[in-house]
């Protein structure tokens, strides 16, 4: 183990734009913040553009005859991943309230939204 | 003619292309991500709304309720399960598919 890189906490933001179900993007994305979670790294989940799809309430997927992976959303606490942020205009533009979503987020106008991205030290888009 | 999308509106412009090319009396079928246009508060829910005028417009039921949007349809449009499904491309002549 390189003793240098040890204990070095990055800043990692997943970036979501895309709706569940119609591509494979969502559920990837999900399957690797829940390994990001072993790494002890500062995880933070941005969703925009259609990423805000993934964390709408209300899924069922039993006609369809896949797998709902919306629950997972709610168990990311449990993985100490409690950073997750919404773009308003992203929001809006769907006819959606945080109210229509599945966890507690915190609702960042796009302006706030960039800066969050900036200060980040790696950006994995999905 | 069915036209078959599927496609979200806001990641693609396979709705805006069906819109802009179906003839009236056509038929419009949103399957997958493209059940999204049928949705209230959205800018192709507006579209659509007014392409309904010369066009029947109908969207996958099971693909509506995956994505938690069941509750959110557009009035005026048609919903319909698979069986439904085929018998709208059993009842055109031919099916355009917006990929």
């Amino acid at each position: 183990m390189d003793e240098a890189s040890e204990g070095v906490v990055k800043k990692f933001m997943f970036l979501n734009r895309k709706a569940p179900y119609g591509t494979i993007y969502a559920l990837e994305s999900l399957e690797v913040v829940l390994i990001s979670a072993a790494f002890d790294q500062d995880v933070s989940l941005a969703f925009v553009d259609d990423g805000v799809y993934q964390i709408v309430k209300g899924q069922h997927t039993k006609g369809i005859d896949q797998k709902n992976f919306s629950p997972t959303y709610r168990a990311l606490e449990g993985y100490d991943i409690e950073k997750l942020y919404v773009e308003k205009e992203g929001l809006e533009a769907r006819g959606l309230t945080e109210d229509d979503l599945l966890v507690d987020v915190t609702v960042l106008s796009a302006a706030e939204m960039a800066n969050l991205m900036a200060e980040q030290d790696v950006v994995i888009s999905f | 003619m069915l036209h078959i999308v599927n496609k979200s509106p806001s990641e693609r412009n396979a709705f805006d292309s069906c819109l802009r090319l179906a003839t009236k009396g056509s038929a419009v079928l949103l399957i997958e991500d493209a059940v999204y246009a049928a949705t209230k508060g959205t800018a192709a829910a507006a579209q659509l709304q007014a392409a309904m005028a010369d066009l029947k417009v109908y969207v996958l039921a099971p693909d509506m309720e995956a994505r938690g949007m069941a509750g959110r349809v557009l009035e005026g449009v048609n919903l319909v399960d698979y069986g439904g499904f085929v018998d709208l491309a059993a009842e055109h002549n031919t099916c355009q598919s917006w990929l």
